[in-house]
């Protein structure tokens, strides 16, 4: 921040100079109206604005409005979420009755694009937005659950069922083999997409209660102007902001309550009871208990949750017009795995003045949360309650351990069994992980429009994105999983408190000039932009202490206090658009970034991209077509980069030293041992060529709208890890640009008004997305004998991995065994086909079979509206992606439930069909466990009731019920099959949710 | 006007774009990382980097007992996938007659059933392990040469200290490639010549790297501090010398009989015999949790701490891996047990007393363990070993319980006296009843008295490979040996379970040495895959 400060100054100087040669007032009078619906009932909070103006009110309760208008205005524009825009001349006027048409998609509403704003009907490349009215309803966790299934080629897959859980956002398919995270910018903030300590997923940080739009840039053209970050799309969320008028309050509550849908399927008390009675010999059968405890509905509970939000919003009169927008929000929310719960207090203000009539323009910004969390160990506890004997009661009544139930061993010193499993309520009750974390997004832009030259306009943003998360994690005195922890001449130890804490500071500046003008000698207009951006990101991670339970230190620190890595980019940024005859539309844009991740000699790369597009409906022989209101066909080709997951160090060759409990004796004393870190000082930008062909379409005066395009992405110099020469290098496997690899994809959208009449209103919206991804190169040389990059760490033995990048197959392939049958049908144990039919059943025997990744992804929603009733619903639907049965290869096996350390243990279900005896390590890999995930998921449904006005017409009130995780119809015989990494395991299960709210405006 | 346009744009845009040219905004530093001239700013900084190279061998990594590994490649578990000792101790010993492992991590059973695949996790650990030493050794050597010493102003006795550090250095270097010669035949070759990103090393046929092992021990012999004069945990000339007489020993096998070097083996053993070291009296303080003390049987270990140095390899693995069963683990000095690795009857039956009364060798836990092993993954099948421990000579646990303090051995006194009396078995040139009387000093020392002593008429090389056996069991040579004795592969030497068989069975005769990582040969196209592979 020191640095960039003078730079802010000297931004702020010129335009203060400008502010100074100004000031003229101009003349004003008033208008007034009503807007209505084709109903004739008012519409409430309509815009009205003048043109090329941010003099602009919003329409009360009865649709009326009045408007104080300078002498110089000329047209009124007048908007609304879900109607088309209209504009009108004033001419003197000072009565407007408007009529507003429902509209599926509003083609003259303007969408934030990267730096700056474009009509949609203007769009040269891949931008879909979506409003507050198409949100995912009943969603308070975290924003990016109110896209999902609703834009063609982003898929969004939460990473599960916890509070706050994240979620995996991929639009059009994966383009790297590191991360393919888009960028993610709220409010003109680039956010960097690292998590923090404490936090269940960053973006639940933010409250999705104030989010006015998303908009996603999915192609080259669209994305390209953030050079570097751009190739997996970015993502804009913008935040709602006030208008003009008095002060309107908004209060919404919601109250939800969640279970648990789907269990994984373990053999029941009694099932086990005769398993072990059939199979076992005497002293398994007497390890049984006499207990039937179901260890699933010990853990998991019905979860709460509660979501409060505030917000006043209005504009100021007067010289300085000022909208403003202050929002508070509270929610909770309980895991279904009991203790979990995330609590998000948040509260943001947005401040968008103008002066100067309207030539310099403010939009600042500030939202700030604390999030406290507790979290359960999900996965231990998780996969605890599968494996635990379902025999045995969970609490015995004795003191130890808490008083549970815990497989015994007098021969340890802890008194429990070494190496097995323990009693999950005692893990998930005996821990106690807390964590605070504070999040603040702001930023302030300035926009200046020159009054000498108003088609040219400079803009200056600058803004922070910090964060600090901190927290403990508690295992009390008695717990087992840590009874014990130390045992050696200095004493004994039980239970542990480990502090953590981390933070990051992210700043940033960028200046933009921009110049728009019609040149009407050509019928043309041109509109340019050209800036500069500076990106700072710091982390800072501390090394705490740990304690045992009673608070006496256990591991104190060694070596540093804290770590502060750090990374920043520099980009210079323009972008050219051409609009002739209103028919034709040309893009070009550019940008030059420079990281600090990549060698002095490497780090600067130049992305271009352009896009054209023909408004066919524009032609004369399409003007007065009565079914075709938009035609627009595009293309697009352009380069983008990437450089997520690089290491911010890894071109460097630095050394690192050893911790406090990793250090060499040589004589009598104990070194910290000096490592010289991997590094790659070759190390370079990935890039991606992406072409694009699209059509939009809009039908009968726009009551069908939407787009169908086809993409190509192919990706060259492919960061990944891959294997290094022995010897030579520091680690066995270092980031490299090795490989190309493919995606393929038809992406088809469309948005209806099927019913509009005057007591309904009836309107769906799908859209289906087809992506093929395909390896193209892995190695530098060709070379066909490459097996490729195996990866997908999956649990059942030490160590082993499922899944693999292999040239000509998609990325994250399956990579097994080919399972062999019997008569029966039944797999036979441990025989696997001899593929390559060398007599021997080894890695040459594996083969690659489906992958993680859906073909075909679907979204479907509707909303039917009946006079002051709602009913909506979003389906989707996921073909071709397949998921490896980690719980089953795991866990069901006869190894499994008579373990060979003398304990017995729950299964899967899955012994009784396959009757695996779990001997060998090749039924791990059988593709027997790979199994077909397609699936049709019910995600909501719906209903709204509108009362109008209560209180004495004073405040206008709504219901409306949700019932989130409907159902789920697919084969895969799991608990869920939408499972983002392809590896079931451990897997905190979706609730099913049923949420009620209502919602105030007064 | 037009003039007016054109100056503010111009002021505007070199208010934008002058102030970022600076390039260097981008060459940021890590925070506590240190670069190669800070850290070897000091003799300090070269004494942390040798810590290092010979660390390496104990620790995965620079977190204990976890969490920054050296060697960490997708799919696999640090503590079991990249410890040295325990990736070398599955390769050497649970492939034999020693042992077997009740454990079913993918690529584990392949070593008892001899039958291990280029992809197999535990040897890409043990073979990228080892490899890494030699990078980092290159890379110290890189870093210590008299003209870094002289730009850095180290100079005097320091420099002449660091010089000391290199012929270590290079000690590890000829260790680490005795053990790819030893278990992989022909593996990729660099020295310090060979840089990080350069271009990938030649593969070296294994004979030529024997000539290049036996050059770079000789080359440092007599540079090495005098044995015994070093350091605890470091080698000195005695750490060369034994490790070039087991190279001689095996030099027809790695030079596939071109070379016989028996009458060396026997000359640089003997010199190791008579640099001062003595057998310690109780066999078994050798294997306990202060063997780092009063040793003076030990030529060169690998060290070990509960506290300092944890890890989930070495020591620790040992014990609790081979604790299982009825066995307290506390009368071991740990915690627990994993229950994993016991002994076959083919290694029982090498003692014509297993009990410990009479031959105070072997350290066999019998109670509730049959002797007979029907199903491998029964830990009570098969008895146990307790032949490590995490308990003091005075009866009291390490420093802790969770890891284990014990130092292995990788040389001992004991080993060398086995290779005189075998080279000179086989011919080389030595003294046959100097052969004899080493014999019977181990065998005084196992019984306590003469009553295990053989006669000149019973020291056969059939006898020293099963006194090898009672000796040094589970200690990391069983492999090497029975490969030696042409016994490994071979049908006519088989124990239970050998091949996959429970009566044992032979395999083909290119198991004799290990194939080489399949992922190292996907990216060095100068690697050729072993023969049969």
């Amino acid at each position: 921040m020191r640095k960039i400060t003078p730079r802010i100054f000297k931004n702020f100087c010129v335009c203060l100079v400008f502010i100074l040669s100004s000031g003229l007032a101009y003349a004003q009078n008033t208008v007034s109206g009503r807007v209505t619906d084709a109903r004739g009932t008012g519409i409430e909070g309509a815009t009205v604005s003048v043109k090329g103006s941010n003099v602009a009110t919003a329409t009360i309760a009865d649709g009326s409005f009045s408007l104080s208008i300078p002498s110089n205005a000329r047209t009124l524009v007048i908007s609304g979420v879900g109607y088309t825009t209209q504009e009108l001349a004033i001419n003197g006027r000072t009565s407007f009755n408007v009529t507003m048409q429902t509209a599926a998609t509003d083609l003259n509403e303007v969408v934030v694009v990267g730096y700056g704003t474009a009509r949609k009907k203007d769009l040269t490349g891949a931008v879909a937005t979506v409003g507050a009215k198409d949100f995912q309803k009943g969603v308070t966790g975290t924003p990016e659950q109110l896209l999902v299934g609703k834009v063609a080629g982003v898929s969004i897959v939460s990473n599960g069922g916890s509070p706050g859980a994240g979620s995996t956002i991929r639009i059009r398919g994966n383009a790297s083999m590191l991360s393919n995270d888009p960028l993610i910018i709220i409010d003109g903030v680039q956010t960097s997409g690292g998590g923090i300590a404490g936090s269940p997923n960053i973006l639940s940080t933010i409250n999705p209660n104030d989010i006015e739009s998303f908009t996603i840039l999915k192609d080259a053209s669209a994305a390209g102007i953030y050079g570097s970050r751009a190739t997996s799309g970015v993502i804009i969320i913008t935040t709602k902001k006030g208008k003009s008028g008095k002060p309107k309050f908004n209060f919404t509550t919601q109250y939800s309550v969640g279970k648990v849908s789907k269990k994984m399927d373990v053999l029941s008390a009694n099932q086990f009871r005769d398993f072990v009675n059939t199979h076992g010999n005497s002293s398994q059968i007497a390890q049984m208990g006499v207990a039937s405890t179901d260890w699933q509905d010990e853990i998991y509970q019905r979860a709460q949750g509660v979501d409060n939000n505030l917000s006043i919003s209005g504009g100021t009169k007067g010289k300085l017009k000022m909208p403003y927008r202050v929002s508070v929000g509270y929610n909770l929310q309980e895991g279904i795995l009991k203790t979990g719960k995330m609590e998000r207090f948040s509260g943001g203000v947005n401040l968008n003045p103008s002066l100067l009539n309207n030539h310099l323009k403010f939009d600042i910004s500030v939202k700030g949360t604390k999030t406290q969390s507790r979290f359960a160990d999900e996965g231990g506890v998780i996969g605890g309650a599968v494996r635990f004997n379902p025999t045995v009661p969970v609490f015995t009544g004795a003191g130890m351990y808490n008083g549970y139930y815990e497989l015994l061993d007098p021969n340890t010193t802890t008194g429990l069994k070494g190496l097995a499993p323990r009693n999950p309520m005692g893990m998930l009750m005996g821990r106690d992980n807390q964590s605070d974390v504070y999040r603040s997004i702001g930023n302030a832009q300035v926009d200046y429009k020159f009054h000498f030259l108003p088609e040219l306009r400079a803009n200056v943003n600058v803004g922070y994105d910090i964060a600090e998360g901190k927290g403990e994690a508690r295992v009390n005195e008695q717990a087992a999983v840590d009874y014990m922890r130390q045992s050696n001449n200095a004493g004994v130890g039980n239970g542990r408190i480990a502090p953590y804490k981390q933070k990051f500071n992210n700043t940033f500046l960028e200046s933009y000039l921009n110049y728009a003008t019609d040149i009407n000698a050509i019928d043309s207009r041109i509109d340019l932009t050209a800036g500069y951006g500076w990106y700072d990101n710091i982390y800072k991670n501390y090394a705490l202490p740990t304690y045992f339970a009673n608070g006496v230190l256990s591991d104190s620190i060694t070596g540093f206090p804290y770590d502060e890595p750090r990374h920043r980019l520099i980009s210079y940024y323009g972008r050219a658009n051409f609009t002739i005859m209103n028919k034709y539309l040309l893009t070009g844009t550019f940008r030059r970034d420079g990281s600090s991740k990549l060698n002095p000699d490497g780090r600067w790369l130049n992305y271009f991209s352009g896009a054209a597009a023909w408004k066919i409906s524009e032609e004369n022989f399409l003007k007065n077509s009565k079914v075709i209101s938009d035609l627009k066909l595009r293309g697009s080709y352009g380069i983008t980069g990437q450089q997520e997951g690089i290491g911010i160090y890894s071109y460097l060759n630095v050394y690192n030293l050893s911790t406090a409990t990793a250090m060499y004796q040589l004589g009598n004393d104990f070194y910290n041992m000096a490592r010289p870190a991997s590094y790659n000082p070759r190390l370079a930008w990935q890039e991606t060529y992406t072409s694009s062909v699209a059509l939009d379409y809009g039908l009968f005066n726009n009551r069908i709208t939407g787009t169908i395009e086809a993409y190509l992405k192919e990706s060259e110099g492919l960061l990944n890890s891959v294997s290094q020469p022995a010897g030579i290098s520091f680690a066995p496997v270092e980031f490299m640009n090795i490989g190309t690899m493919e995606n393929k994809g038809i992406e088809f959208t469309i948005n209806a008004v099927a019913v509009k009449s005057k007591n309904w209103n009836v309107d769906f919206g799908y859209n289906v997305t087809y992506n093929k991804n395909k390896i193209t190169k892995l190695t530098q040389f060709d070379d066909p004998s490459y097996e490729g990059i195996r990866w997908g760490g999956r649990s059942g033995g030490t160590g082993g991995s499922i899944l693999i990048n292999s040239v000509g197959h998609p990325f994250g392939s399956f990579y097994v065994f080919k399972q062999v049958y019997g008569a029966d049908g039944k797999p036979i144990d441990n025989l696997f086909e001899d593929l390559n039919r060398d007599g021997v059943i080894n890695d040459k025997d594996l083969y690659r079979y489906k992958s993680i990744n859906p073909d075909v992804l679907m979204g479907f929603s509707a909303n039917i509206g009946y006079k002051k009733w709602n009913l909506g619903f979003v389906a989707r639907a996921s073909i071709g992606n397949y998921i490896y049965n980690n719980v089953a290869s795991a866990t069901g096996t006869y190894r499994n439930l008579f373990d060979p350390l003398g304990y017995l243990a729950n299964v899967s279900t899955e012994i009784l069909k396959s009757g695996f005896s779990g001997t060998g390590d090749k039924y791990f890999n059988s593709d027997y466990y790979i199994q077909n995930a397609s699936f049709v998921r019910l995600d909501n449904i719906n209903v709204g009731y509108n009362f109008g006005k209560v209180l004495d017409n004073k405040a206008n009130l709504r219901f409306v019920g949700t019932l989130q995780n409907v159902f789920v119809i697919s084969k895969y015989k799991g608990a869920d099959p939408e499972i983002g990494s392809g590896i079931d395991n451990s897997f905190y299960p979706r609730p099913r949710t049923l949420t009620l709210g209502l919602n105030f405006d007064f | 006007m037009k003039q007016n346009i054109f100056k503010t744009s111009f002021i505007a845009m070199v208010s934008l774009f002058t102030i970022s040219s600076c390039d260097s905004n981008l060459d940021l530093m890590p925070t506590n990382d240190l670069t190669p001239e800070v850290l070897y700013r000091t003799p300090a900084g070269y004494k942390q980097s040798l810590a290092k190279l010979y660390g390496t061998m104990a620790l995965t990594g620079n977190a204990g007992p976890a969490g920054s590994a050296d060697v960490f490649f997708p799919g696999s578990d640090e503590g079991q996938n990249s410890d040295f000792f325990r990736t070398y101790w599955n390769a050497q010993v649970l492939s034999t007659d020693e042992a077997v492992t009740a454990w079913g991590d993918p690529g584990l059973p392949d070593f008892h059933n001899i039958n291990t695949a280029p992809a197999n996790l535990f040897l890409h650990g043990l073979y990228y392990k080892t490899m890494y030493q030699v990078a980092i050794v290159n890379e110290f050597l890189r870093q210590s040469t008299d003209e870094k010493l002289a730009s850095r102003n180290i100079t005097g006795a320091d420099a002449d200290a660091i010089r000391g550090y290199r012929n270590e250095a290079r000690f590890l270097r000829a260790f680490d490639y005795w053990v790819m010669i030893d278990l992989f035949g022909n593996p990729p070759f660099a020295t310090e010549a060979d840089l990080v990103g350069g271009p990938s090393p030649r593969q070296i046929s294994r004979a030529e790297l024997f000539d290049y092992i036996e050059a770079e021990l000789l080359a440092i012999e007599t540079s090495l501090p005098a044995a015994r004069t070093n350091e605890y945990g470091r080698a000195d000339q005695a750490a060369a010398q034994a490790l070039l007489a087991r190279l001689y020993l095996n030099a027809s096998v790695y030079t596939a009989g071109a070379k016989v070097k028996n009458t060396e083996a026997a000359t640089y053993a003997k010199k190791v015999i008579d640099a001062g070291y003595t057998l310690m009296t109780n066999y078994s303080y050798l294997f306990m949790a202060d063997n780092d003390v009063a040793n003076t049987e030990s030529i060169f270990t690998i060290n070990y701490d509960g506290i300092k140095t944890q890890g989930f390899g070495g020591p620790t693995f040992l014990i609790k891996g081979g604790t299982g069963g009825n066995m307290v683990s506390a009368d071991y000095g740990m915690n627990e047990g994993w229950g994993g690795h016991r002994a076959t009857k083919a290694l029982v039956q090498k003692f014509d007393d297993p009990s410990g009364a009479t031959d105070k060798r072997p350290m066999f836990f019998t109670n509730g363990q049959s002797l007979e092993i029907a199903n491998i993954t029964q830990f009570k099948e098969g008895y146990a070993v307790t032949k490590y421990k995490n308990k003091r000579r005075n009866g009291t646990n390490g420093s802790s319980t969770t890891f284990a303090d014990t130092d292995i051995p990788l040389f001992r006194l004991a080993e060398m006296y086995l290779i005189y009396a075998e080279a000179v078995k086989r011919g080389g040139t030595g003294d046959a009843n100097l052969a004899l009387t080493y014999i019977n000093n181990l065998r005084q020392r196992a019984y306590g008295n003469t009553s295990g002593n053989i006669t000149a008429g019973d020291l056969t090389l059939d006898f020293i490979l099963d006194e090898r056996a009672r000796e040094l069991y589970w200690e990391g040579h069983r492999r090497t040996d029975l490969v030696r004795y042409g016994k490994f592969t071979d049908g006519s030497y088989v124990w239970p379970w050998k091949g996959g068989v429970a009566s044992g069975t032979g395999v083909q005769d290119y198991k004799n040495i290990y194939p080489i990582p399949a992922s190292d040969l996907n990216v060095n196209r100068n690697l050729q895959q072993n023969t049969g592979y």
